[in-house]
């Protein structure tokens, strides 16, 4: 089967984030939307995996971002999920 | 003849400056080697130059960090060879866990291309044997991630142990703790955002700037000469 696993790279909390920060502060809120309280950016990998089921490669795109540093564990969060 | 490797990855783009400074200043014979080409037991000291490898994709020294070369890299710094990382090449270097930390998008959200001050702690090793603690120097930055992120557990540890290059007056793109580089314990493995090929002839430096580059070749010229 062939499943497709998206993978969600942003900065870690703690770690600031100049392009969201720039999208919030000189597009969205300047163009009056207050209610919009911070904009965080990141990167968007989508793997398409030949896998026997959806568990194995979930787990498979998991094992890959870490060794082949896919993400920097030590500024990033990733979330890596099923796409539909 | 002493030799050194000036590393070329796709994208790179300051091999040839580096070349030239090291013919110009030193005695040193150097040579621009293409990554796939690298093996360590033929140089004497490696240079990772700066540049754009494989299009700063993924993120800045990402894809390079995972490349053959950078195996024979860390077979170069098992033999004792002194590596330098300038720029693109330092990035490749921490995003090869062979230095700590890692290198972000700079604060300020654009690139940044000046002259800056930078201040030489614990200076040790083949790279900063001719500088002093302390010491002040001149070099000129250009980068668009050169935001260096460490948290602050390691830093105390490396502010113990390691040589460290620190921005002085300004922090020009926000890095942890004013770093601008830092090497190995030993010094071996040195990484820096500014640019000592740029700032070692005068011709290339601005009125009233310390050209700092010409401390680091100078160095790696005697130190090859008469060892650490």
């Amino acid at each position: 089967m062939m499943y497709s696993i998206e993978v969600l790279i942003t900065n870690r909390k703690n770690v600031r984030d100049p392009e969201g920060e720039t999208i919030h502060k000189n597009l969205v809120l300047k163009h009056g939307y207050k209610n919009i309280v911070n904009v965080r950016a990141g990167k968007y990998l989508l793997f398409s995996v030949e896998a026997q089921n959806a568990e194995n490669a979930l787990e498979l795109v998991k094992n890959l971002c870490l060794k082949l540093r896919i993400y920097n564990p030590i500024v990033h969060d990733i979330e890596v999920r099923l796409h539909d | 003849m002493t030799k050194i490797a000036v590393l070329k990855f796709p994208g790179t783009n300051c091999d040839l400056d580096v070349v030239h400074v090291l013919k110009t200043t030193t005695n040193l014979d150097a040579e621009v080697i293409w990554y796939q080409d690298f093996r360590a037991r033929k140089f004497d000291a490696v240079v990772i130059p700066g540049g754009f490898s494989y299009g700063d994709w993924l993120r800045a020294g990402a894809i390079a960090a995972q490349t053959k070369a950078m195996g024979e890299i860390r077979v170069a710094i098992d033999m004792g060879l002194p590596v330098l990382g300038i720029c693109n090449g330092f990035q490749i270097l921490v995003e090869a866990t062979l230095l700590p930390g890692a290198l972000l998008s700079n604060e300020c959200g654009y690139f940044v291309c000046k002259w800056v001050r930078l201040r030489v702690r614990r200076p040790r090793g083949p790279w900063l044997i001719l500088l002093e603690e302390g010491q002040e120097i001149d070099m000129p930055i250009a980068h668009g991630k050169g935001r260096y992120y460490i948290d602050e557990d390691t830093y105390m540890k490396i502010a113990s142990t390691s040589p460290t290059i620190e921005y002085v007056n300004e922090n020009p793109n926000g890095s942890s703790f004013n770093l601008a580089g830092l090497a190995s314990p030993n010094g071996l493995v040195l990484g820096l955002m500014p640019h000592p090929e740029r700032s070692a002839e005068e011709e290339l430096t601005p009125r009233g700037k310390i050209p700092g580059g010409i401390y680091i070749w100078k160095s790696i010229e005697l130190s090859l000469k008469r060892g650490w």
